[in-house]
């Protein structure tokens, strides 16, 4: 049987693919739906929230190595739920599925796995918090000291996570919405990290340290129908602010933008739609396909008004729904490195 | 000239033997001339025949038939120059036993693809088997076969028809009537005829005669 | 010039219906049954494929557990979390009342792509697959043997999979059979991550097995259809001297005509393709007839077929044909080789035959006494070869080449003992018409040895086949009343049920003895291991071939094992060698026991042992001993007191007769080859007597003309073809005994690992005698009522042509 056609089958049981990225913005009938002003709950939210459709926990990582290159790693665990009922053992409608990613200046190294939740072979814990696919795991007594490993067919990562601060709640205390129409999810995130380990390359091992930025994100129906992927960004700025900012693109040619602004001791300003603008500048062959590589991110009421440039225009995930993921450099108004990630571009 | 054998030899070896059959054999036969080449049992007469008509091959010498000097021949040219220019007529008949009177009349004209069915009516008719053309050789009499035979060695208008022996196989009455229908219409196609016989009575009938006898021609 | 004379050719047919018929149904039918036994075995090896590429296992390494039984699906998490990508598949029996189905559960999220077949990946999504009920696919055909089967998910068709095999969600299928959190096995995905730690330190119990290990099935079972194809072959070759001689006869008769043909102008290579297309016609129009007719004798025979291979072998082969377009081109094929073949040799004399040879009536009876010395000559060659093989030949192959090699050389050398036998009788003859009957049938014999060997050969396969299952059959029956020797054999669905089933038995029953076993490898293959209890049961009656002293008490003390024959053979142990065990540990041998009808190895042990060595097993099934007349009463009491299903008890006789079934069952398609391959001969036989007898006026017609009256000649005729159809027999029982010896000494030991005893049925070969006596006889009816009916005038013609 093809993993692929049978995941084109989990995630398009809706009419048709271009209803949004992975089939985000299909109906979501049974799933529980976010609700504004629920209180989220930790460690409780750090594991996995079944009665949702689809929930992610995702890291990404600026490094820079002893050998003085620059690094980018992603680690990824989609959780995606087939039905709203709980079922045991193989019965459980849960499928799990990994992303990593590991991106020099000249290569981009991909892995996926795919597996069957109920079983034990992937998984989350909220405490001690562990969330794991096969041999992959991000693990640790809290979330503020993990330890994140991934393995491919020609690299692998061991690396250690500190926070030096606290969480952050996106959005309306982490409810965050997609859409004008009033789409949803729980958002909050640790872009606090420090981080310090090994990448095993082809070539050899090379010790790195540098910032990481985890997303934790769930909800049932994230999109508007009329939305057809988004552009995301995690920026660490020079002087220890970060901002996440992202648009969903519309198929009308418009976009929903939203963002936050966070002080280096974590307190968090959110911005609505329309404050944000990302402007993409040059774009390049990948994969066959036009992806915008270099960004103007403008926040007028910050100050900001940077270039993000890829540090390798070849980051293209491809994996069962391909996407674009990879490290940016940040020049003009601020300075300082971050992640973009870039979906539906098909 | 038809026919030209000059100087043609044959043995045979039997039991480690040479036996010589003749040698320096030489004669011409003209366009409707009629011959008869006569000799005693084993003087080779009917040897000398199927070499005229390239179905043996002599050892020495040349014929030139139709012009044509057939010891040079691949088996394939042989055949054709006998589809298309004799016709022949054995003791035995030789009839193709699964084929009718009628397909056996016209069978070598058909071969060398020169099929006049008037004509084949006509000789089906001179020879008295118009009433005979849908039986079977196996059928017929002797004297019917061979008539069937002449039919055939006459269908296609051969310059030249050789005959061994065309009514050994017969009675003498039976034998005398097909003689006589046989040199009618070699006088009629104007063929040549090339005729072996034991029979004085027959040969005498012949225009010339030629005599094999102790290896020779005399 | 190419249709007139083509058309002369064939006329020649036309006027000789028969011959033509004879030449064409020869043919067909050499096609038809080779090509027959073709449809089957090409049926059968593309299940076999099939099943041997589900789930890529003709291409993807497994990890399989060493002792062969079922393992937790926690060996395969930590497989996953060490970094091996593999993917888990659990299989088992299926049964719902007398339908069984192999459940093959997989996990579609970790199965590397494309391992399932076509149409799997049809409709539908991934949740109603791996939620109950599940989603079951099947080949069509097994769908429709499931019609009305209650328990299975809903079934969709796929074709790709092997017949009797239902693809679902691992989850449903461990369910289904009742093994929860259990698999039977892990495909290892082709390409595996950077880090990984070592199998041996991750699950010891595993090991690598490289792909297409699995297909045991087609190793098993070559050796029964390398059986087929010899018969195959057989009647092929008995199909050919049928065509062998028609074509032969055909061309002599038309000697002459191929004669004059040339005399009036037809070239040599023109006849010479004329001839050779002629026969290429003849052979596509008979290919096509013996195709049908294969198509229809495949149809017929592969149910029996399937249920011998599922019988004895387990393997599952759907009962309907499916038809190749290679199985149409190779039964062509081999029609048009097979003509060319026969046609050979007359192609051949037309292309040495003199334009002017004179009239030689007896010309081909001296061409065929050289033929008959290189004939001699030929059969001795095979005839040594034969025996070295016998001597120093080792496996299936070596076997059949020394049954093709006796067959042939007897055969060959068929006329000359002939000639021989009657050139004696026409010596010692006194009689003018005694000593002119046997010249005559002396002259005859040239154009009756074709038929008489395909007869000798049809007859001696006949023989040896007959004593061969007659013996068998004899030493199975005794061998059956020996090994079942307990009076009821129950089964339990499910532990608990055995347990109270052991105590409701103990106070009812002499004895109750447990029949358990696991399936695992032995040395290396498939296996079953027994444990047995120490019981009189198995000293008095068990079948040992050999034994150790004291082997009941070495076994029943868990000192010793013993093994069967099939083993002992394989893997060339014997008394006082030692046994490894899947589990390590290492055992004397110290008996090995008769084991007819089962493929594979095995082992059995002391049941402590067993239990020891596999504590899962699962402990079902119980001969009971109790005196025969209770037993009945017994029966009534477990179905009615206990409450046991009817279909979990059953007597010796029953399991008896249901073994005798099966056994019957395996000889099935070889007798009805057998039959088919003996009514070619007699065929062969009716059509060279009719060809003859239309050539025999002239040898005839002057001795009628002596005297003797035509029914008189008629009788002798009759009595001739009689006589040698008798000789012929006479000749084949000792080649048929020779056959036997070697199907039994040879080719049974290689193909399924048993050696039997031969026991001879003289009144077999007297019903067989007398067969072959019919069909010469019959044979020779027609031939001879025409001869008694010919009218003088006929008779008179001869001598009007022959001078």
């Amino acid at each position: 049987m093809n993993v692929k056609v049978l995941f084109i089958w989990v995630l398009l049981s809706g009419p048709a693919f271009a209803q949004g990225f992975a089939g985000l913005g299909t109906e979501a009938s049974g799933f529980a739906r976010p609700e504004r002003g629920q209180v989220l709950s930790f460690p409780k939210d750090h594991g996995a929230h079944p009665d949702y459709r689809i929930e992610w926990w995702y890291l990404t990582a600026n490094l820079k190595g002893e050998d003085g290159r620059d690094y980018g790693v992603q680690w990824t665990l989609f959780r995606s739920a087939l039905a709203p009922d709980a079922g045991q053992g193989w019965a459980a409608p849960q499928i799990w599925m990994g992303h990593a990613g590991l991106t020099t200046p000249d290569r981009h190294f991909v892995a996926e796995r795919l597996a069957r939740g109920g079983v034990g072979q992937a998984g989350v814990t909220a405490a001690p918090f562990r969330a794991w696919v096969d041999d992959w795991q991000m693990a640790g007594a809290t979330l503020d000291d993990l330890r994140l490993t991934a393995n491919g067919t020609d690299f692998a990562y061991d690396l250690g996570l500190k926070a030096d601060g606290p969480l952050v709640l996106q959005g309306d205390g982490g409810y965050s919405v997609k859409s004008a129409s009033g789409q949803a999810s729980f958002y909050y995130s640790q872009p606090f990290y420090t981080v310090d380990g090994v990448l095993d390359l082809p070539d050899g091992p090379v010790r790195v340290s540098g910032n990481a930025w985890l997303d934790r994100e769930w909800s049932s129906q994230p999109l508007d129908e009329t939305q057809r992927g988004w552009d995301w960004v995690s920026l660490h700025l020079e002087g220890g602010v970060r901002m996440m900012g992202f648009q969903l693109r519309q198929t009308d040619g418009g976009a929903y933008t939203s963002g936050t602004w966070i002080m280096p001791d974590g307190t968090a300003e959110p911005f609505g739609d329309g404050v944000l603008t990302m402007t993409p500048l040059k774009t390049a062959k990948v994969n066959g396909r036009d992806v915008p590589v270099q960004w103007r991110v403008e926040l007028p009421g910050r100050g900001v008004d940077v270039t993000l440039g890829a540090l390798n225009n070849a980051a293209w995930m491809d994996t069962l729904f391909p996407y674009w993921e990879g490290p940016v450099g940040i020049s003009g108004s601020h300075t300082g490195h971050g992640y973009l990630e870039m979906t539906g571009y098909d | 000239m038809l026919l030209s054998v000059q100087g043609v030899a044959k043995a045979f070896a039997s039991g480690g033997a040479h036996v010589r059959v003749f040698s320096d054999v030489s004669f011409d036969l003209g366009a409707g001339e009629t011959v008869a080449l006569t000799g005693e049992s084993g003087s080779g007469k009917s040897t000398l025949l199927h070499i005229c008509a390239g179905l043996d091959a002599s050892d020495s010498g040349r014929i030139m038939l139709c012009e044509q000097d057939i010891a040079g021949l691949s088996d394939g040219d042989r055949a054709q120059l006998r589809r298309d220019k004799v016709g022949l007529v054995f003791q035995q008949f030789n009839l193709i036993p699964s084929l009718s009177v009628m397909a056996n009349l016209s069978f070598q004209a058909r071969l060398a693809g020169r099929e006049d069915q008037d004509w084949t009516r006509a000789l089906a008719d001179r020879l008295g088997l118009s009433a005979l053309l849908s039986r079977y050789p196996e059928q017929l009499s002797g004297g019917q076969q061979q008539r069937v035979a002449i039919g055939r060695a006459l269908a296609a208008r051969p310059p030249l028809l050789l005959a061994d022996e065309p009514t050994g196989n017969l009675d003498e009455t039976t034998g005398d009537g097909v003689m006589d229908l046989l040199q009618e219409l070699v006088a009629e196609t104007g063929a040549g005829l090339l005729m072996v016989t034991h029979s004085e009575r027959l040969a005498g009938r012949l225009q010339r005669r030629l005599h094999l006898s102790g290896g020779g021609l005399v | 010039m190419y249709r007139a004379a083509l058309s002369a050719l064939l006329s020649h047919w036309w006027r000789h219906p028969l011959q033509l018929g004879s030449l064409l149904l020869g043919l067909a039918l050499a096609t038809a049954l080779w090509s027959g036994v073709q449809a089957i075995n090409g049926q059968a090896r593309q299940s076999y494929d099939q099943a041997a590429r589900m789930l890529g296992q003709d291409r993807l390494e497994q990890l399989v557990p060493k002792d062969g039984q079922r393992f937790s699906q926690d060996v395969y998490i930590a497989l996953r979390q060490a970094g091996w990508l593999v993917s888990p598949v659990i299989e088992g029996a299926w049964q719902q009342g007398d339908v069984r189905v192999r459940l093959i559960g997989i996990d579609p999220v970790t199965a590397p792509s494309d391992v399932a077949p076509d149409g799997v990946t049809g409709a539908g999504d991934l949740r109603p697959f791996i939620t109950p009920p599940g989603q079951g696919f099947a080949a069509p055909d097994t769908i429709s043997m499931l019609r009305g089967v209650t328990g299975l998910p809903p079934l969709s068709p796929s074709e790709g999979l092997a017949p009797g095999v239902v693809l679902m969600d691992i989850g449903i299928a461990q369910t289904l059979l009742g093994v929860p959190g259990e698999i039977s096995r892990l495909v290892v995905v082709p390409e595996q991550p950077f880090r990984q730690a070592p199998l041996e330190s991750v699950a010891p119990l595993l090991t690598k097995s490289a792909p297409g290990g699995q297909a045991d099935i087609a190793r098993l079972t070559d050796s029964f259809h390398l059986n087929l194809t010899a018969f195959g072959f057989l009647s092929f070759a008995v199909g050919l001297f049928i065509v062998h001689s028609a074509i032969g006869l055909a061309f002599e008769q038309r000697r002459p005509m191929l004669r004059t043909l040339r005399a009036v102008g037809v070239p040599l290579n023109v006849l010479t393709v004329l001839l050779a297309g002629e026969v290429v016609l003849f052979a596509l129009v008979a290919g096509l007839v013996g195709m049908g007719l294969g198509y229809l004798i495949a149809a017929t025979l592969l149910p029996d077929v399937a249920a011998t291979l599922s019988g004895l072998y387990g393997a599952d082969v759907p009962g309907s044909l499916s038809l190749r377009p290679s199985w149409w081109i190779g039964g062509m094929a081999i029609a048009v080789l097979g003509a060319a073949v026969a046609a050979g040799q007359s192609l051949w004399r037309l292309r040495r035959l003199p334009l002017l040879a004179p009239a030689q009536p007896r010309a081909w009876a001296r061409a065929s006494a050289r033929g008959l010395r290189r004939q001699v000559f030929l059969a001795a060659a095979l005839a040594v070869l034969a025996l070295a093989v016998a001597i120093w030949g080792r496996g299936l192959v070596a076997g059949f080449v020394l049954l093709g090699a006796m067959l042939m050389a007897a055969a060959l050398a068929l006329p000359a003992i002939l000639a021989l036998l009657l050139g004696g009788a026409e010596r010692v003859s006194k009689g003018a018409l005694a000593l002119w009957f046997w010249a005559d049938t002396r002259q005859q014999l040239p154009g009756l040895s074709l038929a008489l060997m395909a007869l000798m050969l049809a007859l001696a396969a006949n023989v040896g086949v007959g004593t061969m299952v007659a013996s068998f059959r004899l030493t199975f029956t005794g061998w059956l009343d020996q090994r079942l020797a307990s009076e009821l054999y129950v089964n339990a669905q499910d532990e608990a049920e055995a347990a109270r089933l052991r105590s409701f038995l103990e106070p009812r029953a002499d004895a109750v003895l447990p029949i358990w076993s696991v399936s695992a490898p032995v040395q290396g293959a498939p296996g079953t291991i027994y444990g047995i209890a120490d019981h009189a049961t198995y000293r008095e009656n068990w079948p040992l071939l050999s034994h150790a002293p004291g082997v009941w008490d070495a076994v029943a003390a868990g000192q010793a094992a013993l093994v069967n024959e099939q083993l002992s053979r394989r893997a060339g142990l014997s008394n006082g060698d030692m046994l490894r065990l899947p589990d390590g540990t290492e055992m004397t041998i110290a008996g090995v026991y008769s084991d007819y009808g089962n493929p594979q190895g095995q082992v059995i042990i002391a049941v402590d042992e067993l239990t020891a060595m596999f504590p899962d097993v699962p402990r079902l099934r119980h001969a009971v001993r109790i005196a025969p007349e209770k037993a009945p009463d017994l029966t009534r009491a477990l179905i009615e007191e206990f409450g046991l299903s009817p279909d979990n008890v059953r007597d010796q006789a029953a399991i008896k007769s249901f073994s005798l079934g099966v056994f019957e069952q395996t000889f099935t398609v070889t007798a009805a080859l057998n039959v088919l391959t003996m009514g070619v001969a007699g065929f062969a036989m009716l059509t060279s007597l009719l060809t003859l007898s239309t050539m025999r006026l002239p040898q005839l017609a002057p001795v009628w003309a002596l005297g003797l009256t035509r029914a008189r000649l008629a009788r002798l005729e009759l009595f001739r073809a009689l006589m040698l159809a008798g000789l012929t027999m006479c000749a084949a029982l000792p080649v048929g005994l020779l056959l036997a010896w070697a199907l039994l000494s040879v080719v049974n030991v290689a193909a399924f690992g048993w050696q039997l005893p031969m026991h001879t049925f003289p009144a077999d070969w007297l019903r067989l005698g007398l067969l072959a006596l019919l069909a010469g006889g019959l044979a020779a009816l027609w031939p001879a009522v025409r001869l008694a009916r010919t009218s003088p005038t006929d008779l008179l013609k001869v001598f009007a042509h022959e001078r």
